[in-house]
């Protein structure tokens, strides 16, 4: 019975049939600038991304925009960078979602059992990382630490008296994955150590009187209280992963090849230094419905877990 | 067999001491109950019982096996949490198994006890409920029930039934003695809530100040209370507390003089000496008689009587200030304000002197 009427009391759900009732009443009136402009920054640029994306614009040949209808998705799919970029950016995703979630649960849950002084300090410090602009940091270990002379890599290599590796050049979609794990993990590590905390810690107890280990305790108790959160994390992160530019940009500029490519980075290439408009809109779109795709498994998935809880 | 001896026990978190010293023998089949107030170290000595503290001092033997530095899960005990603890995210029946599973008990084993806690308890139709689909005395059950399957030698409960509504805790205080003859277990359980005390009880711990203040039955705590503060802390309405002094004292008895304007005579041995010290009467608000003003030993004020059916409190107040509480059985016509007369049942009251240590009565020494 309590439960029941708390849930009703926090869903807008009454409210609803109230608002279909007067739907022309003031308040329809005052939010309607607020959405008109809203529908206005999505639709005018979606309307004419699809526009651009069924004529012939290129700005090196002005004055020829004559309707093509989907030859420009024709060329975009394919186009030699289209499926690099996709398995890029899929690699990209899917890696740095691995590497922060995974050390993201245990540094959160090493800090979280280990007590030492300074824990504080510790805990800016791993969180500091986000803070960072992505262009900075990107520079940052392009010159300082992936730099095949200059950088610290390098000369950790040499110490050992080994060939120093040139990561950009080499391992160019493994350094951006590196760099773009050290800018997303501290989200990963704040979401879940302010999880951690809030595991009760009465159920702990009664674990150890149950014979559960540290490890079990880990598995048993920590893990599943973690899943929400590391599903919104997973979620969070995906948005901003798929249209990841700034670091592919600053250091290896999508090459060598189409090694280190990605759709967000192809649409760049297509629009701005092929100037193909017409084709970088129908990029986009084919973006648009790849990001759909993985939102409706994402959502599917993640929604479940958050209503499940 | 669960006999569990506690020598000496003292606890101190950062050198401020917690637990000061405790002797206790808790044995076989027994329901011991913690009880005090809130702070007196009750729920750190059950803690420190089942090894989720640290002992700073002393030892804690279980069946003659030390068992002070032994880790929690290897103690034979099983505890239910305050909050009851479950597993938020596994079933009722993997809630009850999961000590089980970790111990690598077989299948048919867990499965056969996990039923027989489940027949006990009346979960069989929710084992396969998460604990959120559960309401408050269900989860309660459950968490029984996880210290059921593992057949402890001794069951520890923190305060089990606080989280409870006023209703449910009256029946499942009764399920829990019930809990207590099937299961023939040995209890350890604290509150601070001295009707669970008084009811559940085979013998009371009443803690104060990380000391313990008197071990005994509930009636003999109530009868007999060893100090100021189990006489106050024990029994409801409180009792009340007369300041007076000895005037008067040879092998027959003392007489008090108390400040409330009467002498009273009670069979109590003092030595002539002790006239002149100052002592504290004690007596049961149902041990007080009502008569008109001038017709009693000593007049007070009446202040508010709260009725409830079967009794009324009539609070009161002394000329010399003091409190009391009188119970009258029945109906009681409103006296707010007005002048009343009281008796005192001389047999009837308690002694304590000035350092509240209870002054024994002349026939129970005699015996």
């Amino acid at each position: 019975m309590t439960t029941s009427t708390i849930k009703t009391a926090t869903t807008p759900a009454p409210a609803q049939p109230r608002q279909r009732k007067r739907r022309i009443g003031p308040g329809w009136f005052l939010v309607s600038p607020s959405v008109a402009l809203l529908l206005i920054w999505m639709i005018v640029p979606l309307g004419m991304t699809l526009y651009f994306s069924t004529i012939r614009y290129n700005l090196l040949y002005p004055g020829e925009n004559e309707f093509v209808g989907l030859e420009n998705f024709t060329f975009f799919l394919t186009d030699p960078g289209f499926f690099p970029g996709a398995i890029n950016t899929l690699l990209l995703v899917g890696s740095v979602l691995f590497i922060s979630v995974v050390l993201g649960v245990l540094i959160s849950a090493l800090l979280e059992a280990a007590d030492f002084g300074g824990r504080g300090v510790v805990r800016v410090l791993l969180i500091s990382p986000f803070f960072i602009m992505p262009t900075v940091s990107a520079l940052v270990w392009k010159n300082l630490i992936f730099h095949p002379v200059s950088g610290i890599l390098a000369a950790v290599w040499r110490f050992f008296g080994a060939q120093p590796v040139d990561w950009l050049a080499q391992h160019p979609l493994l350094s951006i994955i590196i760099i773009v794990s050290w800018q997303w993990l501290p989200f990963a590590i704040l979401i879940l150590m302010t999880a951690m905390q809030s595991l009760d810690q009465e159920q702990k107890e009664a674990a150890r009187l149950d014979g559960a280990g540290p490890i079990a305790i880990f598995w048993h108790l920590t893990l599943p209280h973690l899943a929400r959160p590391i599903a919104v994390v997973i979620m969070i992160e995906t948005i901003f992963l798929l249209s990841l530019f700034a670091e592919i940009f600053t250091t290896t500029s999508g090459g060598p090849g189409y090694a280190s490519t990605n759709l967000a980075y192809l649409i760049y290439n297509q629009a701005l230094l092929q100037f193909d408009v017409g084709m970088a809109s129908a990029g986009g779109l084919i973006a648009v419905v790849i990001a759909n795709i993985a939102a409706i498994f994402l959502i599917r998935m993640i929604g479940k877990n958050l209503t499940d809880q | 067999m669960a006999d569990l001896k506690i020598r000496d026990l003292k606890k101190g978190f950062e050198g401020h001491a917690v637990i000061k010293g405790i002797d206790l023998d808790v044995n076989d089949r027994e329901f011991v109950v913690f009880v005090g107030p809130s702070g007196c170290g009750k729920s750190t000595l059950l803690r420190l019982i089942a090894g989720l503290e640290e002992v700073t001092s002393g030892t804690i033997s279980l069946d003659e096996r030390d068992i002070t530095d032994e880790s929690p899960a290897r103690r034979d005990l099983a505890m239910v949490f305050q909050t009851y603890a479950l597993y938020p995210h596994m079933t009722v029946r993997k809630n009850m198994s999961f000590a089980l599973d970790l111990a690598k008990v077989g299948k048919q084993e867990v499965e056969s006890k996990v039923n027989e806690a489940a027949r006990i308890l009346e979960l069989g139709p929710l084992l396969e409920r998460k604990p959120k689909q559960l309401s408050g005395g269900q989860r309660q059950r459950v968490a029984i029930g996880r210290a059921i399957v593992r057949n402890p030698k001794i069951f520890l409960f923190d305060e089990p039934l606080s989280n409870l509504d006023a209703a449910l805790r009256v029946q499942m205080r009764l399920e829990l003695a019930r809990l207590h003859k099937e299961l023939k277990a040995t209890m350890i359980y604290v509150t601070h809530d001295q009707v669970e005390a008084m009811t559940l009880a085979d013998k009371v711990v009443v803690l104060s100040a990380g000391r313990i203040e008197q071990v005994g039955s509930p009636l003999e705590l109530y009868h007999h209370p060893a100090n100021l503060f189990v006489a106050g802390f024990i029994g409801t309405p409180k009792m009340g507390f007369l300041k007076g002094t000895i005037s008067r004292a040879d092998a027959s008895g003392c007489e008090v003089e108390l400040e409330a304007g009467c002498r009273i005579i009670l069979p109590r041995a003092a030595e002539a000496s002790a006239v002149g010290t100052p002592v504290t009467l004690g007596i049961r608000p149902e041990h007080i008689g009502v008569t008109d003003a001038g017709a009693g030993s000593f007049d007070v004020t009446a202040d508010v009587s709260e009725r409830l059916g079967s009794d009324t409190f009539c609070h009161v107040r002394t000329t010399s200030g003091e409190p009391l509480t009188i119970r009258i059985p029945g109906d009681f016509r409103d006296v707010y304000g007005e002048c009343l007369g009281l008796t005192l049942d001389a047999d009837r009251c308690h002694l304590f002197d000035a350092e509240g240590q209870a002054i024994r009565p002349l026939m129970r020494q005699a015996a």
